[in-house]
This record gives structure tokens, sequence and C-alpha cells, in this order.
């Protein structure tokens, strides 16, 4: 029986935490390990029984054209569509809005799935907690540090059925380590549901003598499946948590690309993906090459390097945990190490430009040093220009900018 | 560097150099003996088993400075200059008093020990004055000195100070002078300031022309100034200079760059590593793609790791570093 899926993007208004790299392309369609972030969740999507994809958002229509028609070609087995918010409603504001889209058909359910996240999606296992459970709705749930999880949505389950009994979104006390991914199966009545809840709002806000609506982030219709809704799903009886033990990132940060570039070349690597360059003296895996990029072969790359279209890999440069985007050009004898390199950089000859290395299981992009909270990823944004022999660590390099001296724990406007 | 000394002096015409040493005479001992042959010259060690200062030791050679009544140099080994021996002792002899020291002209005298001149004289020493607060010359010490034995009887064999207790009486009896230094003059008691000693010496030996540094028309030499032993090895696509100087048996990989630095023997730079104001310790090992830059000093047999960045790290022997150094430091 077939499901539908959706597809959260936000839109430009969001993802700031994601500038510079933002400012020059959304953040879906962000490369990481050679292919979009959004590409990573339609390929989850073939594993299951999919007829009907939809991207909810607020960018622009034409923003996702290109993306869709390729895809469309990649991905015979689904539709894709990309339905516009015209102003942010709110991840669940978003479903009940397109509800109408949403229930044509009458799916028994459909998957949600935030864009934002890096994993390994094993929605077949969220079907079969569903059918085993009857489940209303299925969450994705994964294990993590005490101390980063109030960082995230807090799910308290049940240790033997799995059914979720609490959920609470940041907490400021622990509550649990097991937290959401963002990933969500849920039955064709969590509409009503919403619409529920949207009214529940409505009535408090009209009976509430505290409220002040200046207060409010948005517009009434602005309802957060986090904050609005999973909650009192708790209360009911049929929500349940399928529990992940494989890799999960959340990509907020431009520094969280990094990782999540990582841990996607280690799958596709792990999983015997054609398209990663083969092992020798000068490739460490997993490394992705773009077909039309070109490397040096006295170049050392990897591990988990992503090199992008046209980019140009001199003799003797060295590149590890690093995305390369397109176009950009890393000459001779340059070492460029947990950074990323943006469209058209240019890093010259025996430059040095190095982020701060951190546990791919770590859930932050920050380090501390000399007592200030730095950007563990150095980030050079497009057309950035770093001389011969400079050095930036632990820099973010806004668009255009040219480095002629060495540069360390800044940004650079 | 103390056998630039060696050779200045053998030229000028010394016959017997005595080292007074304090520590690890067996290493010196092993280095210097074989030059003794190639400069024709004899070099004793004088070990001094407590500090005696800076005039002690000459009391402790007097058998040797005191043999003859022919006059003998005392350098600090600490300075590196354009060793002007000969006329130096053409000027002493000229003079014909007891001692004659080598001064140097600094922008700021206000740090140093200036030489003031009897009123009307050129030459003679009245005074010195440490760290003036006002300006009386910019004349100091420049730590190199031509002496007769006679002043051997103003010394007493204990820890005492030629600066402070020698030179004052022999200023008193009118019988020291000064002699202006021409060209370069670095104390590089410090590894910044023998970095700093070291491109001096080395632009000095560009402007003289000598033969003794690697011409420019080596493909990876990069501003001149580079000195590069003959049994070196050097890789391809190396940009090396200005101010290099790599030693005996050193291996240099493919794709380095090395600016103000010195490498010193048997040590290895691997691919791509890039060198700049570092002093490369005696059969180090510097990784691929390393950097290391801001006065790094590597003591003997130290190891930077591929990839490993060390910003004005001293490092001590027998050390491996793996991790980067971001902020000077010692690693002990």
């Amino acid at each position: 029986m077939s499901t539908k899926a959706l597809i959260l993007v936000g839109g430009s208004q969001r993802g700031t935490r994601f500038r510079p790299l933002s400012l020059d392309q959304p953040k879906p369609l962000f490369d990481v390990a050679g292919h979009p972030i959004i590409w990573h969740c339609l390929t989850a999507l073939t594993k299951i029984d999919v007829k009907e994809v939809f991207l909810i958002g607020y960018y622009d229509e034409s923003i996702f054209r290109d993306f869709i028609r390729d895809s469309s070609k990649e991905f015979p087995q689904f539709t894709i569509k990309y339905l516009r918010e015209y102003e942010p409603l709110g991840t669940a504001g978003g479903l009940y809005h397109f509800r109408d889209v949403i229930l044509k058909g009458s799916p028994k359910r459909f998957f949600v799935l935030n864009a934002d996240v890096c994993c390994s999606f094993p929605l077949k296992e969220m079907l079969q907690i569903a059918d085993d459970r009857e489940a209303e709705a299925v969450i994705l749930g994964t294990r993590v540090s005490n101390e980063a999880a109030s960082n995230f949505g807090c799910i308290v389950s049940d240790q033997t059925t799995k059914r979720v009994i609490h959920y609470v979104e940041k907490p400021e006390s622990h509550i649990s380590n097991l937290i959401n991914c963002g990933v969500y199966l849920f039955g064709s009545s969590i509409i009503f549901k919403i619409r529920k809840a949207m009214e529940i709002k409505a009535d408090r806000r009209s009976s509430d003598p505290l409220y002040d609506p200046s207060e409010e982030d948005g517009s009434d219709n602005v309802l957060r499946l986090e904050q609005d809704i999973l909650g009192p799903l708790a209360e009911e009886k049929s929500f349940y948590v399928y529990e992940t033990r494989d890799f999960w990132r959340q990509i907020k940060t431009a520094g969280s690309a990094v990782p999540a570039n990582a841990l996607y070349l280690q799958k596709a690597h792990q999983s015997g993906a054609e398209d990663l360059a083969a092992a020798s003296t000068t490739i460490i895996p997993p490394v992705y090459i773009h077909p039309t990029a070109i490397v040096d072969p006295t170049a050392k790359l990897g591990p988990n390097v992503s090199i992008g279209p046209r980019a140009h890999i001199g003799a003797g440069a060295r590149v590890k945990d690093s995305i390369v985007l397109e176009d950009a050009e890393i000459k001779h004898d340059a070492c460029v190490l947990y950074s990323i390199v943006g469209w058209n950089a240019r890093i010259g000859a025996w430059a040095r430009v190095e982020g701060t290395p951190i546990s791919v299981n770590q859930h932050s992009t920050t380090v501390l040093k000399n007592g200030v909270k730095v950007q563990s990823v150095t980030i050079l944004a497009k057309d950035c220009v770093v001389h011969d022999e400079i050095r930036v660590q632990n820099c973010v390099c806004l668009p255009y900018k040219e480095l002629k001296k060495d540069v360390v724990n800044e940004v650079i406007m | 560097m103390i056998l630039h000394q060696v050779e200045a002096l053998a030229a000028a015409g010394v016959t017997d150099i005595v080292l007074a040493v304090n520590y690890r005479p067996d290493v010196m001992v092993a280095h210097l003996k074989k030059y003794e042959e190639q400069y024709n010259v004899k070099i004793t060690f004088s070990v001094e088993n407590e500090p005696l200062g800076t005039a002690g030791p000459l009391k402790l050679a007097e058998e040797i400075l005191g043999k003859d009544d022919k006059p003998f140099f005392v350098l600090n080994s600490d300075v590196v200059c354009d060793y002007p021996f000969q006329q130096l002792a053409d000027f002493h002899k000229t003079h014909g008093d007891e001692g004659t020291i080598v001064v140097t002209k600094v922008e700021e005298p206000s740090k140093y020990g200036v030489v003031v001149h009897q009123p009307g004289h050129p030459t003679r020493i009245d005074r010195f004055v440490e760290k003036p607060v006002e300006f009386v010359g910019n004349r100091i010490n420049a730590g190199i000195y031509i002496l007769n034995p006679s002043i051997l009887n103003r010394i007493e064999l204990r820890p005492t100070s030629i600066e402070q207790e020698t030179f004052p009486s022999m200023t008193r009896d009118g019988q020291l002078h000064s002699f202006d230094l021409e060209g370069f003059w670095m104390d590089v008691g410090q590894p910044k300031d023998f970095l700093s000693g070291t491109c001096l010496f080395l632009s000095s030996l560009t402007k003289k022309g000598s033969k003794l540094l690697t011409p420019a028309t080596q493909p990876f030499v990069h501003g001149g100034n580079v000195m590069i032993d003959a049994s070196a090895k050097i890789g391809n696509n190396c940009r090396i200079g200005p101010n290099v100087t790599i030693g005996p048996n050193v291996v240099i990989g493919d794709g380095v760059r090395i600016q103000r630095s010195v490498v010193l023997e048997g040590s290895r730079i691997k691919d791509h590593a890039w060198v700049k104001s570092t002093i490369v310790g005696w059969h180090g090992t510097v990784g691929k793609w390393a950097r290391l830059e801001n006065v790094t000093v590597m003591g003997d047999d130290v190891t930077i790791a591929d990839e490993v960045y060390v910003n004005g790290g001293s490092i001590l022997p027998h050390k491996t570093i793996k991790a980067n150094i971001d902020v000077p430091a010692i690693i002990m």
C-alpha cells in the first residue's frame, strides 16, 4: 500500500544559521556528499512504496524548478511537486494548509521529513512499527548525550512497547536523552488533530488575559508540529517511537554540512556506492569527485571529502574532511582541513585553510578557543580568495572577500 | 656559528683559540676538533666547574693567554657580525694602550650600556653608562675585544664581570679604546635573534658575492640569501628562500616551501610542508603538509606529524608533536 511523503524545506527567512552559504543557495539544495541535501531524502523514499512526494516551503517556486525537473528523471517511481506557503505557517500549519492535496486519494498515512536532517532514514522500520502497533503516529528517535539532549525535542517512551508517553520540545531540565529526529509517519487523522490544536490555541488566546499578540512570531496560523502537536499526541495511546542506532545529524549551521558530508559519504562507501573515488595512495575513502572536477594525481584527498563540478585541485594539494564546491580552485601544495570552500573560491599555493576537528557525534559546530566561541569549521563563501601561503583558521568568510593576511577565529565581513 | 668565528680568527693570524665552556663540552669537542687541522689553529677547551662570569674565564686560561706579550681577542659566542679582526688588531697596535673594544651604533641606546669617550678624544673611553635615560651617545659594547695579557693582572680568579669590574678599572687608567664596527651586528642569544642574525649574515654573504651561497640560478631558490650544504637533497617544485640555511645530509621533499629558517644537520622536511621563521633541529622530521612558523624551535630529534600546525612552539628534544600548537608554547 503506497504512502505519500512531505519534505519540509522551509524558506529563505529561515535557515539564517546556514549563512554565509545560504546567501548564495537555498540550504535544501546545498550539496553534501555530491548531492543536494533533499536528494538524500528522495533517495531514502525510493526504498519504500511512495507515489507522490511534496516539498513544502515558502521559497519562490523558481528555486526548486531545476531540481524537481532533474529528480523527476532520476526518480521515476514517484512524482515530485513543490507546494508553496505564501506566509510561514509553521510545520503543522503548512500541513493543514495543504490538507486537500495530502488527503487526496485517501491515503492511510504519510511521511513527513524535515529537510535539514542527515540520517539513514529507516522508513521501512517506521512502517513496520506502525503496522505492528496500529500506530496513529510514529516518530524517529535517537539517543544523544545528556548534555546535548535539551537542545532538541525530548521523548519519554515505554521501554518495552516503545509507546511515547511524554514529549517536550527543548526542555529546560533533563527529561530524556531520546530525541526527535524530525522524521515522522502520520495517519491521516493527524490533520484533524492539527485543526483541533488550532482551535484550542485560538480559544486560549481569546480567554487568556495575559495574551499579548505582539509576542507571537507570526500570524495566528503559525502552528508547529514540535511545540503544538506532539505534546498532546503523547497524551493519546497510539504514538510510537522508532529508535535508530544509525547516524543522525541536524544540518542547521553551515558548519554542520561538514559532518553531514562525512556521514553520507561513509554511508555511501559502506554500501558500495559506485560514484565514489577508488582508494589509492592519494585517495583515502570516502571521497566524492564530480566527473567534471580536475584533480592533480599528486594531490591527496580524504577521508570525507566532496569535490564539486569543475573544481580544480592542484599538484601536491591536501584536502581532508572538507567540501569543495563548484568551480573552486585549490592551488599546488595548499592544505584544506575541516573546511568548506565556496563556489568559485580560490585558495593560493601553500595556503592553509583549517577548521578544528570535532567528533561526528558531537551535536555542536562551535568550539571554545581562548574562552571565545568560534566556528569549528572554516567556511569560505562564494568567490572568496585566499592568497598564496596565507593561513585561515576557524574563520567564516563572507562572499567576495580577499584574504591577504593570516586570520584566526574571525568572521570576515 | 662558532665556526664562523674560528674561521675569521684564523684568517687574522690567530694560532691559539681557547673556548671557555661550562656545558656539554664533549659535544663541542667532537664538533670542533676536526677543524683544528683545516684552519691550522690549536683549540683548547677551558671548562668552568662553576660559572665565573665574563672575566673569570680569562684568568682561568691565563697560562695560554699570558704565554707571551701578544694581545688576544675575546669574543662572546652569541655575537654575529662581519668580524673585523685584522683591522681591530692594527688599530689596537696603533694606540698602544691595554685594550680595545668593538662598538656598534644602535638606534635605541637606552636599552644598552653606552660608551662615553674622553672629551676631545675620538676613541679613548671615559666611562660606560648603563641604560642611559638621556642621550650620551649611541655606541654600545659589541661583545668583541682585543686585550693585552697585562690586563690579566686586573682579574682575580672568582666569578667576576669584565663589563662591570675589569673595564671600569681600565678606563680609570685611560687604557681602553673603542673601535667602530662597520656593517651588521647582532646578539643572537635568543632563537628569535638567532634567526635575525642568520638573515643578516646571509645578506652580508650576498653582498660579498660569497661562493658559499646557493646560486639563484637553481630553480628552487627564491629571493636569494640561501645557503645549502652540498650533501643536502632537495625535492622537486620546492621554493626555498629568502634567508635559509640547510645543513649537511638534510633531505627536503617535493613541493616544500621554506623561508627565513635554519634547517640543521640530518633533518628531514617532507613533501608540501611550509616552514617559516623556524629552527629545525638536528635529525628532526617535519611531516607532509605541516606548517611551522613564528619562531618555532625544534630541539634535537623532534618529529612534527603530517598536517600539523605549529605557531611559535619551543619543542624540547625527542618529542613527537601530533596535534596543532595554535599559540606559542614550550613543549616539554
